[in-house]
């Protein structure tokens, strides 16, 4: 055999891929669940803790903080095992794609928070101003007026974070979530061939590819031109 | 009350594997200097290779580029680990992470830079250019300078995130801090190590993210 | 004979340490056209600004048709809906078109239905002259052009009273005119209107009374002629003097 049909043999085995890209399609699902999940999730608690800070609550607002620091500063995996492996134990059983889904949700808040923060405090004082004087209330204010603009400014950094968290749903394959990796590395330790581990590559590539490209091309076009 | 104390603060557990976690600890903060300085460098090559003048460099190196920001951090790993033995080539766990740590991170430091580049006006090179400086000096004097400036809450963002990544080597057995710590946990059969390791991580990183929030606001205003 | 439609009361600022209004004591009538002078720092924009309450007053009264609008009770968003105020930046909202920057209060405050809102809306607009410029956004717009926006804005509330915060002072000289005649066209209607601004000529034209204040004072208050014509303090003399420079 050739070097060249011995490497399609290893990573490109034809019987492998016919066998195996049902499950791989089965873990497609899952990530793309998974991920569909977590940025609705992420993006309304994140939205909505933003706009509580708005309010100015000096107790809350620490509590925000607080939990806004620590997941984003704690390793994603870190989390995950902490959960996965300590509710049990005091009696709280979730099924591993719930605790992948929750994990990931509030550590997208975080970081979804703080970008949404960053445009409200961002957005000039003036619209404040102009709101209020036509006799708007504060809340009309933040949801007519501010958040609109807020959110404008956040929608490059908000691409890029959701597509780096979403790719964490990888790490469900530590606590056996069905996804994608997880398929192809099953396959892999039963056949004892590179060819699923390979299928499931593609498989990310095909699901991450397009929309890191789709992420350029926000970036571009998002900055407005301002009054 | 006292079970979670018990299975998640129990401070007798966090003295004995104390050691055991900072040992592993030394490993990550290793694995960190190695990789971010390298991580830096191949950033600003592939920044250079992106927003090079010659489409024949900048058409492949946007390709590649997006291909490591595509693909999971994990699923490099395991590709690098378990996927390249069937090719021929073993690499050592070490080898492994590292390359593959360093080929995510330069992509995303890569990424930063180019926006830092191309964020200083035309007009900065204009200028250097016309008192006669080349185009190294150029670059290295006024232009990267500036750039760094523009982006640092954001490359100090991404090196806590090269951090953070390291805990994914655990997957692949790599003595780090989350798997001494999970180790730690299977034999003790409490979770007591791994929120001592979460302590250690947040010590590290909380001060951290908060330069990086005061950086952020300073910029926007 | 009719009481004030605003009363100034003993009107005191400070922002920390530093006292930016002294004891303003100042009353205006339905339909005058009052027109604040001075140097900078001399706190005129934030005694406007504290008429509505934008600025939080450290100390005094001020009454506004017959209700005390320092009062701690006192219900602001009602109030600053009779209130309507132009800034000098303006303060479009930047994702919105001409129409809906002045129609959300419309819809928001007053509870108007969509057809009602847009009605006075587009009227509002007419009255500025930019009834074709309603679907444009902000960034579309000359500055002369959204200043007129902002004061249809503040107009289709039908407010009692207007303020003006440095109207014209962000826009390019000859833009300046287009808003000046809007503001003429609303005193003659018969709008009461608060200016703080440096545009003089209009002041000797169309303002009923001509407030000059130093150093968190007024100083000098009366018809433009006496101002600018014979005014009676010193300091007045030196500032009008400056200007005619």
């Amino acid at each position: 055999m050739t070097n060249w049909e011995r490497f399609l043999e290893t990573f490109f085995k034809p019987e492998m891929l016919v066998k195996y890209w049902p499950d791989i399609l089965k873990g497609v699902a899952v990530t793309l669940e998974l991920a569909a999940a977590v940025i609705v999730t992420g993006f309304v608690m994140g939205l909505g803790l933003a706009c509580l800070r708005a309010y100015g609550f000096r107790v809350i607002n620490a509590f925000i903080i607080v939990f806004v620091d620590v997941f984003r500063a704690l390793p994603p995996l870190v989390i995950i095992l902490l959960v996965y492996f300590g509710l049990p134990n005091v009696g709280i059983n979730l099924p591993s794609f719930a605790v992948l889904w929750l994990v990931l949700s509030f550590v997208l808040a975080a970081f979804a928070e703080e970008i949404f923060w960053a445009g409200i405090t961002a957005t000039p004082k003036g619209q404040w101003e102009a709101a209020r004087s036509t006799g708007l209330t504060f809340s009309q204010t933040l949801v007519h007026v501010v958040l609109p603009q807020a959110i404008r400014i956040g929608v490059a950094p908000l691409t890029n974070r959701t597509i780096a968290i979403t790719k964490n749903t990888a790490l469900g394959t530590v606590i056996g979530v069905p996804e994608i990796l997880n398929q192809a590395t099953t396959a892999q330790s039963f056949t004892g061939n590179a060819t699923p581990l390979m299928m499931g590559a593609i498989a990310y590539l095909v699901l991450f590819v397009p929309i890191v490209i789709l992420g350029r091309w926000i970036e571009t076009r998002f900055a407005w031109r301002r009054a | 009350m006292d079970i979670i104390l018990n299975q998640f603060l129990n401070f007798e557990i966090m003295q004995k594997v104390w050691p055991l976690l900072l040992r592993g600890l030394g490993t990550t903060l290793w694995l960190c200097v190695i990789v971010i300085p390298l991580g830096l460098v191949g950033g600003l090559v592939a920044a250079l290779a992106t927003t090079s003048v010659r489409p024949w460099i900048r058409w492949p190196s946007i390709a590649i580029v997006d291909f490591f920001r595509a693909i999971p951090p994990l699923v490099l790993l395991v590709l690098l680990y378990s996927g390249l033995p069937f090719a021929g080539i073993r690499l050592t766990p070490i080898q492994a992470v590292a390359l593959g740590f360093l080929l995510n991170t330069s992509s995303y430091y890569g990424e930063i830079y180019r926006a830092g580049i191309e964020s200083v006006g035309r007009g900065q090179w204009e200028a250097a250019r016309s008192t006669g400086l080349t185009w190294v000096q150029t670059f290295g004097f006024v232009v990267l300078p500036q750039a760094v400036r523009n982006v640092l809450p954001d490359l100090i963002s991404n090196t806590i995130e090269v951090v953070k990544l390291t805990s994914i080597a655990s997957v692949v057995s790599f003595p780090e801090l989350l798997y001494s710590a999970e180790m730690a946990r299977s034999l003790t059969f409490n979770s007591s190590p791994v929120v001592l390791a979460a302590f250690m991580y947040l010590a590290i990183l909380w001060p951290l993210v908060r330069l990086v929030s005061r950086l952020e606001r300073r910029i926007a205003s | 004979m009719k009481r004030p439609l605003l009363e100034i009361v003993g009107l005191t600022k400070s922002f920390g340490a530093t006292e930016v209004l002294r004891e303003i004591n100042l009353a205006q009538d339905e339909r005058e056209l009052v027109f604040i002078i001075g140097p900078s720092g001399s706190g005129k924009s934030t005694l406007l600004r504290c008429v509505n309450r934008l600025e939080e007053p450290t100390a005094g009264r001020i009454m506004f048709d017959g209700q005390e609008v320092t009062s701690r009770s006192a219900d602001l968003n009602t109030i600053r809906r009779s209130m309507g105020m132009v800034f000098q930046a303006f303060n479009l909202y930047p994702h919105m078109t001409a129409i809906a920057n002045v129609t959300l209060a419309l819809r928001r405050v007053l509870g108007r239905s969509r057809e009602e809102a847009e009605q006075i809306g587009r009227k509002a607009l007419a009255d500025v002259g930019l009834s074709d410029k309603a679907e444009s956004y902000p960034s579309a717009l000359s500055g002369g052009q959204q200043q007129r926006v902002a004061i249809a804005r503040a107009l289709a509330l039908d407010p009692k009273i207007v303020l003006f915060d440095e109207p014209t002072s962000a826009l390019d000289p000859e833009l300046v005119g287009s808003v000046l005649a809007v503001m003429r066209d609303l005193k003659s209607g018969g709008m009461t209107m608060m200016v703080v601004s440096h545009e003089m000529r209009f002041a000797r034209d169309a303002a009923d009374r001509v407030v000059f204040m130093e150093g968190g004072r007024i100083i000098e208050q009366g018809p433009p002629d006496q101002i600018f014509g014979r005014p009676r303090e010193e300091r007045t003399r030196a500032f009008v003097g400056e200007l005619d420079r």
